[in-house]
């Protein structure tokens, strides 16, 4: 792989598009993601004609909306015509992943002009039922069967944590308190909520030691990138960011497989890989967005990912490391906590999220260097990461 | 003697005791499981090597399985191992 990819192409992003994550119940998933793309292309001064491929990340729209064939469902709406459209799913790292293979397609030359996008919509099923069709992306035939919801897999791994580094309750809430203060100040935010450390603590538990407030949301929404070859960004936009990483990797789905659960392997592996192939290092990264399913999730992310020593993260965060003021911001859009994490919509969410920063456009969330950001979407618990690195264009 | 775990993997049931790696209580089930919660859960370390996820029975706080407590098969139900602290 390595001696393919000095051959490829320069990627850049030239245009994003959001909807607003949360609870829609008059919006359905097409109309969601077709908002998004819109959104994108106009970004990015495009014509839906001119885009030559469509790569959709979801999850589960068949298990929660009935709906399958969801790349041309979505692509036909959004004015794409007789192009590709293919559906990515790897669990909640499914846009991640659509964007690795649209990355892929126009860094090897395929095609100059692409979108990848995600969507998901959740809130029309009841909680017992999403969590019964979230808990699918681990080990059915295992963990699954024995009732191992998503927040037990994750609870599991806090409880290890806890055990090893003697991480806390407190440093997990931190962690939420954090999350929750940076999506009260973002529009497009689920929650919109500011949080105290005591009421994170007293949450009502969903499995110990997490708690309501160490879970990510179950929400509805769309996020899409336009991408180009970077010698052509200008085209479009002065407003692009250079595509300088992007990384797949995976492990075994089942939990009780991994000789440590306190370690993701495919986090680790992805971030080197991507270090490597941006010539950078943890040190180089000034914003960054983790995939904070779980509180737990985003301290395990910004240990793998090398922000700080493997089982420290605790501490780092209740220290205000991990803030928009501190050393290495993380999740300043909320994180899948605040923002909210329609799962297929995630990946692509992130990607936008830090083009935002790195455009200098994030208000009063905007981090102070923003020259180079990262972001880690994550399936399951641990069996697929995607990371990026991207770098300002300007 | 000897039976399947949960992956059809053969294990016998003498050495399916095992050591807690890790556990949780959980609250909020999938509806599958709706009438079980609360309940708890746990990744045992087997005494003949290897992992797995298991239930572990009981409700009182003397009956909860810590990280390093020696838990015992107790039986399989739909495929489903449940142990019980030792």
């Amino acid at each position: 792989m390595d001696a393919i990819l000095k051959y490829m192409r320069p990627v850049a992003v030239i245009g994003t598009g959001k909807t607003a994550f949360g609870a829609f119940p008059d919006r359905d998933l097409r109309s969601l993601a077709v908002e998004a793309v819109a959104e994108a292309l106009k970004d990015a001064n495009l014509p839906p004609g001119a885009v030559q491929a469509f790569y959709l990340g979801n999850f589960a729209g068949p298990s929660f909306v009935g709906q399958n064939h969801l790349a041309p469902y979505v692509g036909a709406a959004a004015g794409f015509e007789s192009i590709p459209c293919t559906r990515f799913e790897d669990a909640c790292a499914s846009s991640g992943s659509a964007f690795f293979h649209a990355w892929q397609s126009v860094a090897a030359g395929i095609y100059d002009i692409v979108v990848a996008a995600g969507v998901e919509k959740m809130t029309s099923q009841t909680t017992p039922r999403v969590t019964e069709i979230l808990a699918g992306a681990g080990d059915m035939s295992g963990e699954g069967k024995a009732g191992a919801t998503f927040p037990a897999l994750f609870a599991m791994i806090a409880r290890r944590h806890m055990h090893q580094y003697g991480t806390t309750r407190e440093q997990l809430a931190a962690v939420s308190v954090k999350n929750h203060a940076n999506g009260a100040k973002n529009p497009y935010a689920h929650m919109r909520k500011v949080i105290t450390l005591e009421q994170a603590l007293a949450g009502k538990p969903v499995a110990e030691p997490l708690t309501v407030y160490d879970c990510s949301l179950i929400s509805d929404g769309a996020a899409a990138v336009a991408i180009v070859p970077l010698d052509r960004a200008r085209q479009y936009t002065s407003r692009f960011a250079k595509v300088l990483a992007v990384t797949q990797t995976s492990d075994h789905v089942a939990l009780d497989t991994k000789s440590d659960i306190t370690l993701f392997q495919a986090v680790k592996s992805a971030g080197e890989k991507a270090y490597a192939l941006a010539g950078l290092g943890p040190k180089d990264i000034n914003v960054a967005e983790l995939h904070d399913c779980f509180t737990i999730a985003e301290i395990l992310a910004s240990e793998d990912l090398g922000f700080v020593e493997k089982g420290n993260g605790g501490p780092f965060a209740a220290a205000g490391c991990t803030a928009i003021n501190g050393p290495i911001p993380i999740n300043t859009s909320g994180g899948l906590k605040s923002k909210g994490h329609p799962v297929g919509a995630t990946g692509v969410g992130q990607i936008c999220d830090i083009v935002t920063q790195l455009r200098g456009e994030a208000g009063e969330r905007q981090v102070a260097r923003h020259r180079i950001g990262l972001t880690q979407n994550l399936g399951g618990s641990g069996a697929t990461c995607v990371v990026t690195i991207l770098e300002a264009g300007q | 003697m000897r039976g399947d775990d949960t992956r059809g993997r053969a294990v016998s049931t003498e050495s399916r005791d095992g050591v807690v790696y890790t556990e949780t209580i959980v609250h909020s089930p999938p509806e599958q499981y709706a009438a079980d919660a609360p309940y708890q859960l746990a990744i045992i370390d087997l005494h003949s090597g290897g992992r797995l996820t298991v239930r572990v029975l009981g409700r009182n706080p003397e009956e909860r399985a810590r990280i390093g407590d020696r838990v015992v098969f107790v039986e399989e139900k739909n495929g489903v191992p449940y142990y019980r602290k030792a």
